[in-house]
Protein backbone atom coordinates (compact mmCIF):
# COMPACT_ATOMS: atom_id res chain seq x y z
CA UNK A 1 0.00 0.00 0.00
CA UNK A 2 1.22 3.43 -0.93
CA UNK A 3 1.49 6.08 1.75
CA UNK A 4 1.08 9.77 0.96
CA UNK A 5 4.68 10.43 1.99
CA UNK A 6 6.47 12.18 -0.86
CA UNK A 7 9.16 10.16 -2.62
CA UNK A 8 11.01 13.44 -3.22
CA UNK A 9 13.54 13.54 -0.40
CA UNK A 10 13.43 16.96 1.29
CA UNK A 11 15.35 18.37 4.20
CA UNK A 12 12.14 18.23 6.24
CA UNK A 13 12.12 14.40 5.92
CA UNK A 14 14.98 14.34 8.43
CA UNK A 15 13.33 16.59 11.03
CA UNK A 16 11.81 14.77 14.02
CA UNK A 17 8.12 13.94 13.48
CA UNK A 18 7.18 15.25 16.91
CA UNK A 19 8.62 18.71 16.15
CA UNK A 20 6.73 18.92 12.85
CA UNK A 21 3.48 17.86 14.49
CA UNK A 22 3.96 20.35 17.33
CA UNK A 23 4.68 23.17 14.88
CA UNK A 24 1.56 22.23 12.91
CA UNK A 25 -0.59 22.41 16.05
CA UNK A 26 0.87 25.80 17.02
CA UNK A 27 0.46 27.25 13.51
CA UNK A 28 -3.14 26.01 13.23
CA UNK A 29 -4.12 27.44 16.61
CA UNK A 30 -2.39 30.72 15.79
CA UNK A 31 -4.24 31.12 12.49
CA UNK A 32 -7.57 30.48 14.20
CA UNK A 33 -6.79 33.13 16.83
CA UNK A 34 -5.72 35.95 14.51
CA UNK A 35 -8.11 37.91 12.30
CA UNK A 36 -5.41 39.87 10.50
CA UNK A 37 -5.52 39.54 6.72
CA UNK A 38 -1.81 40.35 6.41
CA UNK A 39 -0.87 37.42 8.67
CA UNK A 40 -3.08 35.05 6.68
CA UNK A 41 -1.64 36.12 3.33
CA UNK A 42 1.90 35.88 4.72
CA UNK A 43 1.18 32.40 6.10
CA UNK A 44 -0.17 31.16 2.78
CA UNK A 45 2.81 32.59 0.87
CA UNK A 46 5.19 30.99 3.38
CA UNK A 47 3.50 27.59 2.97
CA UNK A 48 3.61 27.92 -0.83
CA UNK A 49 7.30 28.76 -0.60
CA UNK A 50 7.83 25.61 1.49
CA UNK A 51 6.05 23.59 -1.20
CA UNK A 52 8.08 25.17 -3.99
CA UNK A 53 11.47 24.78 -2.29
CA UNK A 54 12.01 21.02 -2.98
CA UNK A 55 11.27 21.43 -6.70
CA UNK A 56 8.52 21.03 -9.28
CA UNK A 57 7.54 17.40 -8.71
CA UNK A 58 6.96 18.06 -5.01
CA UNK A 59 4.99 21.25 -5.72
CA UNK A 60 2.73 19.50 -8.23
CA UNK A 61 2.01 16.58 -5.88
CA UNK A 62 1.23 19.07 -3.11
CA UNK A 63 -1.15 21.12 -5.26
CA UNK A 64 -2.87 17.93 -6.42
CA UNK A 65 -3.71 16.94 -2.85
CA UNK A 66 -5.13 20.42 -2.27
CA UNK A 67 -7.76 19.97 -4.99
CA UNK A 68 -10.24 18.47 -2.50
CA UNK A 69 -10.80 21.86 -0.84
CA UNK A 70 -11.64 23.58 -4.15
CA UNK A 71 -15.42 22.91 -3.94
CA UNK A 72 -15.44 24.53 -0.50
CA UNK A 73 -13.48 27.52 -1.79
CA UNK A 74 -16.10 27.96 -4.51
CA UNK A 75 -19.03 27.58 -2.09
CA UNK A 76 -17.53 30.08 0.36
CA UNK A 77 -16.75 32.70 -2.29
CA UNK A 78 -20.23 32.45 -3.84
CA UNK A 79 -21.84 32.53 -0.38
CA UNK A 80 -19.95 35.63 0.69
CA UNK A 81 -20.39 37.34 -2.65
CA UNK A 82 -24.15 36.94 -2.19
CA UNK A 83 -24.13 38.20 1.40
CA UNK A 84 -21.72 41.02 0.42
CA UNK A 85 -18.98 40.12 2.92
CA UNK A 86 -16.34 39.08 0.42
CA UNK A 87 -13.48 40.22 2.67
CA UNK A 88 -14.54 37.95 5.53
CA UNK A 89 -15.03 35.10 3.04
CA UNK A 90 -11.58 35.58 1.56
CA UNK A 91 -10.08 35.39 5.05
CA UNK A 92 -11.84 32.07 5.78
CA UNK A 93 -10.71 30.68 2.41
CA UNK A 94 -7.12 31.74 3.07
CA UNK A 95 -7.12 30.13 6.51
CA UNK A 96 -8.71 26.91 5.27
CA UNK A 97 -6.29 26.47 2.35
CA UNK A 98 -3.25 27.31 4.50
CA UNK A 99 -4.22 24.88 7.27
CA UNK A 100 -4.89 21.98 4.92
CA UNK A 101 -1.72 22.70 2.93
CA UNK A 102 0.38 22.86 6.08
CA UNK A 103 -1.04 19.59 7.46
CA UNK A 104 -0.50 17.87 4.09
CA UNK A 105 3.07 19.12 4.16
CA UNK A 106 3.72 17.27 7.43
CA UNK A 107 2.21 14.11 5.95
CA UNK A 108 4.28 14.44 2.76
CA UNK A 109 7.55 14.81 4.63
CA UNK A 110 7.08 12.20 7.37
CA UNK A 111 7.41 8.47 6.79
CA UNK A 112 4.86 5.91 8.03
CA UNK A 113 7.40 4.27 10.34
CA UNK A 114 8.27 7.55 12.05
CA UNK A 115 4.61 8.34 12.64
CA UNK A 116 3.98 4.87 14.10
CA UNK A 117 6.92 5.43 16.45
CA UNK A 118 5.47 8.80 17.41
CA UNK A 119 2.09 7.20 18.14
CA UNK A 120 3.82 4.68 20.39
CA UNK A 121 5.51 7.46 22.35
CA UNK A 122 2.35 9.60 22.54
CA UNK A 123 0.25 6.68 23.79
CA UNK A 124 2.79 5.70 26.47
CA UNK A 125 0.90 7.57 29.23
CA UNK A 126 -2.33 5.79 28.25
CA UNK A 127 -0.49 2.48 28.41
CA UNK A 128 0.55 3.25 31.97
CA UNK A 129 -3.10 3.88 32.80
CA UNK A 130 -3.79 0.30 31.70
CA UNK A 131 -5.16 0.86 28.18
CA UNK A 132 -3.99 -1.91 25.84
CA UNK A 133 -2.46 0.47 23.27
CA UNK A 134 0.17 -2.14 22.37
CA UNK A 135 -2.61 -3.95 20.50
CA UNK A 136 -2.36 -1.16 17.90
CA UNK A 137 0.98 -2.60 16.82
CA UNK A 138 -0.78 -5.82 15.87
CA UNK A 139 -3.91 -4.19 14.48
CA UNK A 140 -2.30 -1.56 12.19
CA UNK A 141 -0.42 -4.08 9.98
CA UNK A 142 -3.54 -6.27 9.92
CA UNK A 143 -5.63 -3.43 8.46
CA UNK A 144 -2.92 -2.57 5.94
CA UNK A 145 -2.88 -6.23 4.83
CA UNK A 146 -6.67 -6.75 4.92
CA UNK A 147 -7.54 -3.76 2.74
CA UNK A 148 -5.98 -5.01 -0.55
CA UNK A 149 -7.24 -8.54 0.22
CA UNK A 150 -10.79 -7.22 0.54
CA UNK A 151 -10.45 -5.20 -2.66
CA UNK A 152 -9.17 -8.28 -4.52
CA UNK A 153 -12.04 -10.39 -3.13
CA UNK A 154 -14.55 -7.76 -4.21
CA UNK A 155 -13.06 -7.76 -7.73
CA UNK A 156 -13.29 -11.57 -7.87
CA UNK A 157 -16.95 -11.46 -6.85
CA UNK A 158 -17.68 -8.74 -9.39
CA UNK A 159 -16.06 -10.80 -12.15
CA UNK A 160 -18.07 -13.87 -11.15
CA UNK A 161 -21.22 -11.74 -11.26
CA UNK A 162 -20.40 -10.25 -14.66
CA UNK A 163 -19.76 -13.72 -16.06
CA UNK A 164 -23.35 -14.64 -15.21
CA UNK A 165 -25.38 -11.45 -15.57
CA UNK A 166 -25.60 -8.39 -17.74
CA UNK A 167 -26.82 -6.20 -14.88
CA UNK A 168 -24.41 -4.28 -12.69
CA UNK A 169 -23.49 -6.07 -9.45
CA UNK A 170 -23.80 -3.05 -7.13
CA UNK A 171 -24.44 -3.52 -3.44
CA UNK A 172 -25.50 -7.18 -3.77
CA UNK A 173 -21.84 -8.18 -3.57
CA UNK A 174 -21.43 -6.77 -0.08
CA UNK A 175 -23.08 -9.73 1.68
CA UNK A 176 -20.88 -12.45 0.12
CA UNK A 177 -17.89 -10.13 0.56
CA UNK A 178 -18.70 -9.67 4.26
CA UNK A 179 -19.21 -13.41 4.76
CA UNK A 180 -15.90 -14.28 3.10
CA UNK A 181 -14.13 -11.54 5.03
CA UNK A 182 -15.59 -12.70 8.36
CA UNK A 183 -14.30 -16.22 7.65
CA UNK A 184 -10.90 -14.73 6.82
CA UNK A 185 -10.93 -12.75 10.05
CA UNK A 186 -11.76 -15.88 12.07
CA UNK A 187 -8.85 -17.70 10.44
CA UNK A 188 -6.52 -14.78 11.17
CA UNK A 189 -7.72 -14.75 14.77
CA UNK A 190 -6.96 -18.46 15.11
CA UNK A 191 -3.59 -18.02 13.42
CA UNK A 192 -2.72 -15.19 15.82
CA UNK A 193 -3.71 -17.36 18.76
CA UNK A 194 -1.68 -20.30 17.48
CA UNK A 195 1.37 -18.04 17.29
CA UNK A 196 1.11 -16.82 20.86
CA UNK A 197 -1.37 -13.95 20.52
CA UNK A 198 -0.82 -10.30 19.63
CA UNK A 199 2.47 -8.51 20.31
CA UNK A 200 2.81 -7.97 24.04
CA UNK A 201 3.66 -4.69 25.76
CA UNK A 202 7.41 -4.15 25.68
CA UNK B 1 -9.32 -11.70 22.21
CA UNK B 2 -7.36 -12.61 19.05
CA UNK B 3 -10.67 -12.90 17.22
CA UNK B 4 -11.72 -9.47 18.46
CA UNK B 5 -8.53 -7.89 17.14
CA UNK B 6 -8.99 -9.62 13.80
CA UNK B 7 -12.62 -8.49 13.54
CA UNK B 8 -11.81 -4.89 14.48
CA UNK B 9 -8.98 -4.84 11.92
CA UNK B 10 -11.25 -6.45 9.33
CA UNK B 11 -13.95 -3.82 9.68
CA UNK B 12 -11.39 -1.01 9.65
CA UNK B 13 -10.20 -2.50 6.34
CA UNK B 14 -13.83 -2.80 5.22
CA UNK B 15 -14.36 0.95 5.76
CA UNK B 16 -11.20 1.55 3.71
CA UNK B 17 -12.15 -0.90 0.93
CA UNK B 18 -15.66 0.55 0.60
CA UNK B 19 -14.07 3.99 0.21
CA UNK B 20 -12.27 2.65 -2.86
CA UNK B 21 -15.53 1.64 -4.55
CA UNK B 22 -16.10 4.20 -7.31
CA UNK B 23 -18.69 6.73 -6.21
CA UNK B 24 -22.14 6.57 -7.76
CA UNK B 25 -24.23 9.60 -8.57
CA UNK B 26 -27.81 9.83 -7.34
CA UNK B 27 -30.60 10.89 -9.67
CA UNK B 28 -30.26 14.55 -8.80
CA UNK B 29 -26.50 14.79 -9.27
CA UNK B 30 -25.20 14.20 -5.76
CA UNK B 31 -22.20 11.85 -5.62
CA UNK B 32 -22.24 9.28 -2.82
CA UNK B 33 -19.47 6.98 -1.67
CA UNK B 34 -19.84 3.69 0.15
CA UNK B 35 -17.43 4.68 2.94
CA UNK B 36 -20.03 5.51 5.58
CA UNK B 37 -21.71 2.19 4.78
CA UNK B 38 -18.58 0.63 6.27
CA UNK B 39 -18.93 2.79 9.38
CA UNK B 40 -22.59 1.79 9.77
CA UNK B 41 -21.73 -1.88 9.25
CA UNK B 42 -18.91 -1.75 11.80
CA UNK B 43 -21.26 -0.43 14.47
CA UNK B 44 -24.19 -2.62 13.49
CA UNK B 45 -22.22 -5.88 13.26
CA UNK B 46 -19.56 -5.47 15.95
CA UNK B 47 -21.52 -3.40 18.48
CA UNK B 48 -20.60 -0.12 20.14
CA UNK B 49 -17.14 -0.68 21.57
CA UNK B 50 -15.58 -2.82 18.85
CA UNK B 51 -17.34 -0.82 16.11
CA UNK B 52 -15.90 2.42 17.46
CA UNK B 53 -12.51 0.73 17.73
CA UNK B 54 -12.68 -0.29 14.06
CA UNK B 55 -13.63 3.22 12.91
CA UNK B 56 -10.99 4.74 15.19
CA UNK B 57 -8.34 2.39 13.84
CA UNK B 58 -9.30 3.38 10.30
CA UNK B 59 -9.01 7.04 11.24
CA UNK B 60 -5.60 6.47 12.81
CA UNK B 61 -4.36 4.96 9.55
CA UNK B 62 -5.72 7.96 7.64
CA UNK B 63 -3.89 10.28 10.05
CA UNK B 64 -0.70 8.27 9.49
CA UNK B 65 -0.88 9.23 5.83
CA UNK B 66 -2.53 6.28 4.10
CA UNK B 67 -4.86 7.45 1.30
CA UNK B 68 -7.88 5.50 2.54
CA UNK B 69 -10.63 8.12 2.64
CA UNK B 70 -12.99 8.10 -0.35
CA UNK B 71 -11.28 9.72 -3.34
CA UNK B 72 -7.82 8.65 -2.17
CA UNK B 73 -7.54 11.31 0.51
CA UNK B 74 -5.57 10.92 3.70
CA UNK B 75 -2.97 12.51 5.89
CA UNK B 76 -3.23 15.15 8.57
CA UNK B 77 -4.87 17.64 6.20
CA UNK B 78 -8.09 15.67 6.53
CA UNK B 79 -8.41 16.74 10.16
CA UNK B 80 -8.33 20.48 9.44
CA UNK B 81 -10.34 20.36 6.22
CA UNK B 82 -14.04 21.35 6.11
CA UNK B 83 -15.09 17.68 6.27
CA UNK B 84 -13.04 17.01 9.43
CA UNK B 85 -16.21 16.75 11.52
CA UNK B 86 -17.43 13.84 9.42
CA UNK B 87 -14.09 12.03 9.58
CA UNK B 88 -13.73 12.54 13.34
CA UNK B 89 -17.38 11.56 13.71
CA UNK B 90 -16.83 8.06 12.24
CA UNK B 91 -15.94 6.37 15.56
CA UNK B 92 -18.74 8.21 17.36
CA UNK B 93 -21.21 7.21 14.64
CA UNK B 94 -20.15 3.56 14.83
CA UNK B 95 -20.42 3.71 18.63
CA UNK B 96 -23.91 5.23 18.47
CA UNK B 97 -25.03 2.65 15.91
CA UNK B 98 -23.71 -0.13 18.13
CA UNK B 99 -25.31 1.38 21.23
CA UNK B 100 -28.64 1.45 19.43
CA UNK B 101 -28.56 -2.18 18.31
CA UNK B 102 -27.33 -3.33 21.73
CA UNK B 103 -29.99 -1.58 23.76
CA UNK B 104 -33.06 -1.26 21.57
CA UNK B 105 -34.22 -4.84 21.20
CA UNK B 106 -36.37 -5.41 18.16
CA UNK B 107 -37.54 -8.77 16.94
CA UNK B 108 -35.84 -8.23 13.58
CA UNK B 109 -32.07 -7.77 13.73
CA UNK B 110 -32.18 -6.09 10.32
CA UNK B 111 -34.67 -3.47 11.45
CA UNK B 112 -32.61 -2.75 14.57
CA UNK B 113 -29.46 -2.40 12.44
CA UNK B 114 -31.18 -0.18 9.88
CA UNK B 115 -32.61 2.14 12.53
CA UNK B 116 -29.31 2.07 14.39
CA UNK B 117 -27.53 3.11 11.20
CA UNK B 118 -29.98 5.99 10.76
CA UNK B 119 -29.34 7.07 14.35
CA UNK B 120 -25.56 6.67 14.41
CA UNK B 121 -24.59 7.04 10.75
CA UNK B 122 -26.97 9.89 9.94
CA UNK B 123 -28.28 11.77 13.01
CA UNK B 124 -25.09 11.65 15.10
CA UNK B 125 -22.68 11.83 12.15
CA UNK B 126 -24.41 14.80 10.53
CA UNK B 127 -24.50 16.74 13.80
CA UNK B 128 -20.73 16.28 14.17
CA UNK B 129 -20.10 16.83 10.47
CA UNK B 130 -22.14 20.03 10.35
CA UNK B 131 -20.40 21.23 13.53
CA UNK B 132 -16.99 20.68 11.89
CA UNK B 133 -18.11 22.43 8.73
CA UNK B 134 -19.49 25.33 10.78
CA UNK B 135 -16.17 25.78 12.60
CA UNK B 136 -13.90 25.58 9.54
CA UNK B 137 -16.13 27.66 7.24
CA UNK B 138 -17.14 30.06 10.03
CA UNK B 139 -20.86 29.56 9.47
CA UNK B 140 -23.76 28.87 11.80
CA UNK B 141 -24.75 25.25 12.47
CA UNK B 142 -28.00 25.65 10.52
CA UNK B 143 -26.19 27.12 7.50
CA UNK B 144 -23.62 24.33 7.59
CA UNK B 145 -26.39 21.78 7.79
CA UNK B 146 -28.08 23.07 4.61
CA UNK B 147 -24.79 22.49 2.76
CA UNK B 148 -24.71 18.78 3.64
CA UNK B 149 -28.42 17.97 3.67
CA UNK B 150 -28.30 16.88 -0.01
CA UNK B 151 -26.26 13.84 1.01
CA UNK B 152 -28.90 12.50 3.40
CA UNK B 153 -30.91 10.51 0.79
CA UNK B 154 -27.76 8.60 -0.13
CA UNK B 155 -27.10 7.84 3.50
CA UNK B 156 -30.67 6.65 4.03
CA UNK B 157 -30.02 4.23 1.18
CA UNK B 158 -26.88 3.02 2.95
CA UNK B 159 -28.77 2.59 6.23
CA UNK B 160 -31.28 0.45 4.34
CA UNK B 161 -28.48 -1.67 2.88
CA UNK B 162 -26.98 -2.03 6.38
CA UNK B 163 -30.34 -3.30 7.63
CA UNK B 164 -30.67 -5.84 4.82
CA UNK B 165 -27.09 -7.08 5.25
CA UNK B 166 -27.45 -7.52 9.00
CA UNK B 167 -30.79 -9.28 8.49
CA UNK B 168 -29.06 -11.72 6.16
CA UNK B 169 -26.10 -12.10 8.52
CA UNK B 170 -28.45 -12.88 11.42
CA UNK B 171 -29.89 -15.71 9.33
CA UNK B 172 -26.73 -17.26 7.85
CA UNK B 173 -24.05 -16.35 10.37
CA UNK B 174 -25.73 -15.46 13.68
CA UNK B 175 -22.60 -16.10 15.74
CA UNK B 176 -21.11 -12.89 14.32
CA UNK B 177 -23.77 -10.66 15.85
CA UNK B 178 -22.85 -10.80 19.54
CA UNK B 179 -25.56 -8.29 20.44
CA UNK B 180 -28.30 -10.33 18.78
CA UNK B 181 -27.64 -13.62 20.53
CA UNK B 182 -28.44 -13.65 24.25
CA UNK B 183 -31.59 -12.50 25.96
CA UNK B 184 -32.01 -8.79 26.63
CA UNK B 185 -30.10 -7.63 29.69
CA UNK B 186 -31.49 -5.53 32.50
CA UNK B 187 -32.40 -2.01 31.49
CA UNK B 188 -32.84 -2.83 27.82
CA UNK B 189 -35.71 -1.46 25.90
CA UNK B 190 -37.91 -4.21 24.55
CA UNK B 191 -40.19 -3.41 21.65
Amino acid sequence: MISLTSPVETRAHRWPAGVKLGALCLASTGLFLTGSAAVHVAALLLVLALYAAPGRVFLQAGLRSLRVVLPFVAILLVWHAVTGELRAGALIVLRMVTLVALANLVTMTTGLGELVDLIRRLTAPLRRLGLPTHLLETAIPLVIRFTPVLVARAENLAEAWRARSRRRPGWRLILPLTLQALDDADHVGEALRARGGPLGPQ
Amino acid sequence: MERNIAHVALFAAMIAALGLVPQITLGFGVPITAQTLGVMLAGAVLGARRGAAAAGLFLLLVALGLPLLAGGRGGLGVFVSPTAGFALGFPVAAFATGLFVEHVRLRSAGLAAGLGAVFGGIVVLYILGAAGLAIVLDKSLAEAFTLVAVFIPGDLLKAGITGMLVQALARVRPQTLAWHRGAAGAGDLRL
